[in-house]
């Protein structure tokens, strides 16, 4: 349909004329936490177990290498491009671009960053862009992330008081909060739907 | 299901289902709990004001929706993606079928939308030998089934698993199988190659965002970030009333959504897309789409007290704590919606008069309005309709009730009437009246009484036995 024809149905039903400027919105609401590191990861850890997902801190960059290192030797594993998986040297493949979606598809594991964490709700935050993509943390069946704390935030709030407009970053923003699961048959709880149905967090200290 | 008339055998015949009785009670049960778990004072403190917040957000945006769709346009172009503009269903499934042809697409993949089946795109798009597959688990259980989905929600939640052994056996060829962690994995398998195989993948829409031209979705399986990700093309569908004007008013929705919802603090993937994959993106579509629908949507904006209804963010909860929903379960209302929510948004999409009954098929408790995240007013809204019926029904019911008017207003003539009706009321069975006096046995009364339990009047008076004491 003609797009003046359904804007013009909506401005008689609500008696306003083409390009009248709204009222101002009611003020943006958030709720804020402080919360100190150690209080975000006692409440990112509980949160994400709670969903059975798995969290590891490191206190350096090698430990966290070598417990990464350690998941996946002997499996097929592929890395996004995340600058900070290549620094800490992680043992899995950097896929091409040409074969990029093949490996994803065959991968046991995904390893990834993350851009963000959420202390409240045990959730990573994955922007995608140069470093990091989609179907790495989705195709494989378990997803590992790695980040150091200085990524952890409190929660959606922070998130969005950081990120007003992820848009103007991303065409893909999302919010990864425990593995994949589904209840929809005799409301019994499976994991591992369409995406991971394992997820382990590393969190590196420095 | 539609009619005119309530469906009364059909009625009876869910609440003697005492299998479906139990699997609707069990799973409403749930996710109350579930969701008391998770917005008491304890666990939110704000939660309140955070409904509160919605409810304002989602009225200033309605009451100025051109102007936020129009904000929405241009962000989405902004990003390299379309709007396309479509009145009723029709319109959509002719630009996705003229898309697939242009394209060469033949496999569709979809994830979990209210807003196709309103209008029946499957349907519509298989009938131009376009295969469309449900990937979400409950709506591909129903795709093979043939049915539609039972809760806004939980689409399967009557299905048991020996039915989808039954479904997955027969349809899909594989051992029958009655271990749901077995049958969840059939359907990875099945349906992943359906995704790497599709041209275009379509998802439904929680929220579009005007600021950031934005589609937002909420999910627990990954079968939309699937369905938006792996095919080349993206189409989101959402009706006009999905628009909210900043991503920042996501903080107060989406701890809402997912909580009213499922219980849960946030689900497990939340995915903000905006636009085609970007120049250094590695995935993501070439194509992306947003199908804005009217669909009757633009009427109920024109009723200001009416409008309201169109804030509703389909978390369900209004189902799962409804007296009624849960007894008569969800294949018994007319319409995509059930429960209070489709009590109240059917009868204004296709006029009162098209089923009178459903605004009077509720108990007007108030649970539905007690835990709605955004505050609408339902019961308030289910008399207003119920005054709608009234003033439209032609003669019998309004003279009725004239009559009966006149009647109370005259005491002597009153207890008269009651006499006679005591005496010649017929026994009835257990204290319960089934037939009626002989001089009031007209057909319209008679049916009036067939959906309604009255008790056989006492053989003596109030009056009368006043009278005998003194």
């Amino acid at each position: 349909m003609n797009r003046e024809v359904m804007l013009q149905k909506v401005r008689t039903a609500l008696g306003r004329k083409p390009g009248e400027a709204p009222g101002s919105p009611p003020p943006v609401y958030f709720s804020r936490t402080d919360r100190t590191v150690e209080q975000r990861i006692v409440a990112f850890t509980g949160a994400l177990e709670a969903l059975s997902g798995h969290v590891v801190r490191c206190y350096s960059r090698e430990a966290a290498r070598d417990t990464v290192n350690a998941m996946i030797a002997g499996k097929h594993a592929i890395a996004s491009r995340s600058s900070f998986l290549h620094e800490l040297q992680i043992a899995a493949e950097v896929p091409e671009a040409a074969s990029y979606r093949e490996a994803c598809a065959s991968a046991e594991f995904g390893i990834t960053s993350a851009d963000y964490a959420l202390a409240d709700t045990g959730t990573l935050v994955v922007l995608c862009g140069a470093e990091e993509s989609r179907l790495v943390s989705l195709l494989p069946p378990k997803h590992i992330a790695v980040l150091t704390l200085s990524r952890l935030i409190d929660s959606l709030d922070d998130l969005l008081a950081r990120v007003p407009r992820a848009a103007d970053i991303t065409s893909s923003m999302v919010l990864i909060t425990g593995p994949s699961r589904t209840a929809d048959i005799e409301q019994i709880l499976v994991r591992g739907v369409h995406g991971p149905g394992e997820i382990t967090v590393v969190l590196v200290d420095a | 299901m539609s009619g005119a008339f309530i469906p009364v055998d059909r009625l009876r015949g869910t609440i003697a289902d005492s299998r479906l009785q139990s699997a609707i009670y069990t799973a409403t049960g749930r996710l109350i709990e579930k969701r008391a778990s998770v917005v008491s004072p304890e666990a939110l403190p704000d939660y309140q004001d955070l409904r509160e917040q919605a409810h304002r957000v989602k009225r200033h945006t309605l009451e100025n929706l051109d102007h936020y769709l129009e904000q929405l346009e241009a962000n989405v172009a902004a990003h390299g993606g379309r709007i396309v503009w479509c009145d009723n269903g029709k319109e959509v499934a002719d630009f996705v079928l003229g898309l697939a042809r242009q394209r060469g697409a033949n496999l569709i993949v979809k994830s979990k939308s209210m807003t196709t089946e309103e209008i029946d795109l499957n349907e519509r798009l298989e009938h131009h030998h376009l295969e469309a597959v449900e990937t979400d688990l409950g709506e591909y259980i129903l795709q093979l089934a043939h049915e539609h989905p039972y809760h806004i929600v939980a689409p399967a939640l009557h299905k048991t698993r020996h039915e989808v052994a039954e479904l997955f056996s027969d349809r899909l060829g594989v051992q029958h199988d009655v271990v749901i962690e077995n049958q969840t994995l059939t359907a990875r398998r099945v349906l992943r190659e359906k995704f790497l195989a599709a041209g275009i993948g379509i998802t439904g829409a929680n929220f579009l965002v005007a600021d950031s031209g934005a589609v937002v979705i909420v999910e627990n399986e990954g079968n939309a970030r699937l369905t938006s990700s792996a095919p080349p093309i993206h189409i989101a569908i959402a009706g006009i009333e999905k628009l909210i004007p900043r991503a920042q008013d996501l903080a107060v929705f989406l701890k809402l959504l997912g909580r009213s919802a499922t219980g849960q603090p946030l689900t497990v993937y939340t995915s903000f897309l905006s636009g085609p994959r970007r120049p250094g993106e590695l995935d993501g579509p070439d194509e992306f789409y947003v199908v804005l629908l009217d669909n009757g949507r633009s009427k109920l904006l024109a009723d200001a007290a009416k409008r309201e209804s169109l804030s509703c963010i389909r978390c369900g909860a209004c189902l799962n704590h409804c007296p009624v929903y849960r007894k008569i379960g969800g294949h018994n209302y007319p319409g995509t919606y059930s429960g209070p929510i489709g009590a109240i948004i059917t009868p204004q999409y296709r006029g009162v008069m098209a089923h009178p009954w459903l605004p009077f098929a509720s108990s007007l408790c108030g649970a539905c309005a007690e835990v709605c995240p955004v505050k609408i007013d339902i019961p308030r809204l289910l008399l207003d309709l119920r005054s709608e019926v009234v003033r439209e029904r032609s003669g019998i019911e309004r003279v009725a009730f004239r009559a009966f008017a006149w009647l109370a207003a005259h005491p002597r003539v009153y207890s008269f009437v009651t006499a006679m009706a005591a005496r010649f009321a017929p026994r009835g069975e257990n204290g319960w009246l089934r037939r009626l006096p002989f001089f009031a046995r007209f057909a319209a009364l008679e049916k009036w009484l067939s959906q309604r339990e009255l008790p056989v009047p006492a053989r003596q008076s109030f009056r009368q036995y006043w009278r005998s004491r003194s």
